[in-house]
């Protein structure tokens, strides 16, 4: 196990994929009935691969914490998901698609599994809208497509502000098809609490209903992890409540690597954080780039007038305004990747010039954006272009139909109405780049074993770019995964049902109910969000948009003492064999625990800076983010060994044979 | 801010449920609902009482998870949200608030204030999707150009939640709202029409199946609906049930 192999097929990279196709081992549709496949996710990546895996003819099991499938943190994302298509004829091109994901990667990702990604992009869009996804579409009923950060193409399809609700409820549908045929077992309400490992393949899980609370044995030819990512690990995240690392993590413990755990997206656009008892931050879509201009006070003594409430944003004259993204960034302008927008919203409101009371926000202004829509409306319609009231009006019906439910959204939240005054946002963690490392099949370290959506680590290197996480979801679920697991499974046919009495479900039941048993018995004084809100103080302060090397060593520290602490006095009220959110808690909160250190030291061990990951001692004059190409152009790979300060370090060093490695500019 | 709680408190399925009493105090105006029931549970474990379970996730409206009934209204008082997005700025100090479940035969409680919802989920198994499969060989996605308008209304149609707000709110507990959102979604889109006739026969009958009860046109869904889907999609599921029906 100690050396990675990525299993990159040989070949062109613009043929590696199509090729590598026509080479792998299929399995007969005779055989796919006798073999039975996990799916622990119902997210984009999830869902449609368990909708693809049971259309082939395998036996799909999908599980998932939530009381639905189609309730999968994919629902909430809002912009958009990209593909090559070039309906707009701007010069998109798989090529360029694949360049841009590299760039927006900050040279981290792996370049053949992006290529792939971008060449299977367009049949995305064509899938979905066979399967009734509603996009939005112009005037002559085609496609309509929008531009987010880090490129200079429109190739974003979106359906307003939920997007990823309507192609989870794509995917949804299309499992809810082969759930009424019979070819998925939906485990809804049930969390994985463990891999089982036979023989040195993925032969199961351990499961627990969380309604019952009933720990159940589910074997399997293969395992499918597609339970997302772990911002959660931050406490304050843009992420689901529920969603967590511990499918991730128990696949970690029983052999597969973690890669790259540091590389997380702090999202610059999110409602500020506002008190003590917030429980989750909320993203406004880098979408609103594309029409809100981004910009704090030019003059201090502005910004202490707005803070005590004499100045309204309205009130200051455009030239008092420091639009700093435009400034700084003119090619890209409030359209740069979101770890430039991130860290310039940060060097603002470090400076002093953050515009509400916590002196952590920035304003994203609207004004211009209804203004210029607004005369476009009154002059195709004939009307006053210089009625400043009816131009206003009319903008605000454009930008309404175009984010309505994302205004919606902020005003509820936030009780300010963004149509007439500016939004307040703030960087919040989003996404993570990180994850279980996987090679080009997707198979993990462990064999039987996949890693598929944001689980995974493969393409979106140190920084992923807007819309890209929806289109690598359904590219993972629909088209490579189906076909990659086959290779594997060609060798599985005449292994037949697995036995669940086999010891190695025995003792990782064992193990489970050793471990739910502890935290019911700790009968401490501290509630469980009392160590996650800890941890994320930790993880926000020394692994957030800035690290260094003494904030890293001081986490790794605190998060063990936090994580001895937490064993010993945490609280967890009732029993295990109920309805117990408190004791599902504890078990994603202890895994969290445990992967917050490792992040800390992935983030130590990369002295330094690329993408989200900002490491203090490694930046140019100007404050770039400044990589070391020479010493870090590699994936770390985590090798679990007892405890997280034990794990051991793999190097998958990335070969880019097609594409130049530059600095990356957006200036 | 200080609140009077009476919230429903019931172990499990089969177990008898009652209102129990609960006071808290220091309640922010710009806490969300959600936040406002951590504080509470996080006071009863203090107190060594087991905290309430309530359904949520997202925590910004788009789930589907969230489902109370708060003072007789599903997902409160404020118009267009879920309870998630309700705050705490909608009540007022001294107040005393009634938090009950979604209550309708086809959603039986699990515990407290979390319900069982997955008969919406074997209503759309029975015929809520295309039958295309998921290889990418379709045709391009421009080749059947779509009118703006029909878009626009299958959109809206499909930006349901799945929360069973309609259902909880109807005097019938009817699910008309909803499987009419999914029916009308297909219905309005070329891709949907192939199999428009078997999928509302199917999925009408599985609604009637789970034990939902009929429509009385009372229109009262549509205002606690949290999407605003609109009643418009029921007129359009009963047009495409009766022409379906004078087909077969």
């Amino acid at each position: 196990m100690a050396t990675l192999d990525s299993k990159i097929p040989k070949g062109p990279l613009a043929e590696k994929w199509t090729q590598h196709k026509s080479n792998i081992n299929l399995v007969s549709p005779a055989n796919k009935r006798l073999i039975d496949i996990i799916v622990v996710g119902t997210g984009l990546a999830g869902a449609s691969a368990s909708a693809t895996l049971a259309e082939l003819g395998y036996n799909v099991k999908s599980f998932c914490f939530q009381d639905s499938p189609r309730r999968a943190h994919s629902i909430a994302a809002q912009g958009g998901i990209n593909a090559a298509k070039n309906y707009q004829g701007d010069g998109d091109s798989t090529h360029r698609l694949f360049y841009d994901t590299i760039k927006g990667g900050d040279y981290r990702s792996r370049e053949a599994n992006v290529y792939r990604l971008a060449e299977v992009s367009t049949n995305i869009i064509d899938q979905c809208v066979a399967q009734g996804v509603p996009f939005a579409r112009d005037y002559g009923g085609l496609l309509d497509n929008r531009s987010f950060g880090g490129v200079l193409v429109s190739r974003t399809f979106y359906a307003k502000g939920q997007t990823g609700q309507q192609l989870l409820l794509g995917a949804y549908s299309a499992m809810n098809r082969q759930i009424g045929r019979g070819k998925i077992k939906m485990y809804n309400r049930h969390e994985m609490m463990d891999l089982v490992v036979i023989d040195g393949k993925a032969r199961g899980i351990i499961a627990r209903n969380l309604v019952t609370g009933e720990i159940e044995r589910h074997a399997a030819h293969a395992v499918v992890i597609a339970s997302g990512g772990y911002g959660n690990v931050f406490f304050l995240s843009t992420n689901a409540m529920g969603s967590n690392v511990s499918a991730a993590w128990k696949i970690h413990k029983k052999g597969a690597h973690f890669a790259n755990p540091c590389f997380t997206q702090i999202h610059p656009t999110c409602i500020p954080v506002s008190g003590e008892h917030q429980s989750k931050l909320t993203l406004m879509s880098e979408s609103l780039r594309n029409d809100g201009r981004i910009w704090v006070p030019k003059k201090i003594e502005d910004v202490k007038a707005i803070r005590e409430g004499k100045l309204k944003p309205t009130q200051i004259a455009e030239e008092d305004r420091d639009y700093y993204l435009e400034r700084r960034y003119p090619a890209f302008g409030n359209l740069v990747p979101r770890d430039v927008a991130s860290r310039a919203a940060k060097e603002r409101c470090d400076a002093g010039y953050g515009v509400n009371a916590t002196g952590e926000a920035v304003y994203l202004d609207f004004s211009s954006a209804i203004i210029r829509y607004g005369k476009e409306q009154a002059h195709v319609k004939g009307m006053d272009e210089n009625d400043a009231a009816l131009v206003k009006k009319l903008g605000q019906e454009v930008v309404r139909s175009k984010y309505g439910n994302l205004f919606q959204m902020y005003e509820k939240i936030v009780d300010q109405n963004p149509y007439e005054t500016p939004m307040m946002i703030y960087p919040a963690v989003h996404y993570t780049m990180g994850g279980v490392w996987v090679d080009y099949n997707l198979m993990t370290s462990i064999p039987g074993c996949y890693a598929i959506g944001e689980a995974n680590f493969s393409d979106h290197g140190a920084n992923r770019l807007g819309a890209s996480a929806l289109m690598q979801g359904l590219a993972d679920g629909y088209f490579v995964l189906p076909y990659t697991i086959g290779d594997y499974l060609a060798d599985d046919i005449r292994t037949g049902r697995i036995d669940t009495e086999h010891p190695e479900f025995e003792k990782a039941e064992a193990g489970v109910k050793a471990q739910l048993e502890a935290f019911i018995n700790a009968k401490g004084k501290q509630p469980v969000d009392y160590y996650h809100r800890q941890l994320g103080k930790i993880m926000w302060n020394q692994c957030g948009m800035s690290r260094n090397e003494k904030g890293l060593k001081q986490a790794i520290k605190d998060i063990h003492d936090l994580r001895e602490d937490f064993y010993k006095n945490v609280n967890v009220p009732g029993g295990t064999n109920e309805f117990n959110e408190e004791l599902a808690k504890a078990g994603r909160v202890a895994d969290f625990l445990e992967l917050g250190e490792l992040f800390a030291k992935d983030a130590l061990e990369r002295t330094e800076s690329c993408g989200g990951h900002f490491r203090e001692e490694s930046q140019t004059p100007e404050g770039e983010a400044l990589r070391d190409d020479k010493n870090f152009t590699y994936v770390a790979a985590w090798e679990y060994k007892g405890d997280p300060s034990k794990a051991q370090l793999h190097k998958e060093v990335l070969k880019y044979e097609e594409i130049e490695i530059k600095t990356r500019s957006y200036k | 801010m200080k609140l009077t709680l009476k919230v429903w408190r019931q172990a499990n399925r089969t177990a008898k449920g009652k209102m129990e009493t609960y006071q808290i105090d220091e309640v922010s105006p710009d806490m969300s609902f959600l936040e406002m029931m951590d504080m509470l549970n996080q006071q009863l474990m203090s107190q060594g009482i087991e905290p309430v379970a309530f359904d949520h996730d997202c925590r910004e409206g788009i789930c589907g998870m969230c489902s109370m009934f708060i003072n007789g209204e599903a997902h409160g008082p404020d118009r267009l949200v879920t309870t998630c997005q309700l705050h705490m700025r909608k009540f007022k100090d001294g107040d005393t608030i009634t938090i009950e479940p979604f209550r309708a035969n086809a959603f039986p409680v699990i515990r407290d204030l979390v319900v069982d919802r997955t008969a919406f989920d074997r209503i759309q198994h029975a015929g809520g999707f295309i039958s295309v499969n998921t290889s990418g060989n379709t045709q391009d996605a421009n080749a059947i150009p779509i009118n703006k308008t029909d878009a626009d209304h299958a959109f809206d149609a499909a930006t349901c939640i799945g929360c069973g707000a309609c259902v909880a709110t109807c005097k019938n507990a009817s699910a008309m709202l909803f499987v009419s959102a999914k029916v009308s979604q297909y219905a309005l889109l070329p891709q949907g029409k192939v199999e428009a006739t078997e999928r509302v026969v199917n999925m009408v009958k599985q609604m009637d199946e789970e034990g939902f009860g009929n429509c009385t046109n009372t229109g009262a869904c549509e205002v606690e609906c949290p999407k605003g889907i609109s009643l418009e999609n029921i007129a359009r599921m009963n047009r495409e049930y009766l022409s379906a029906s004078l087909k077969g």
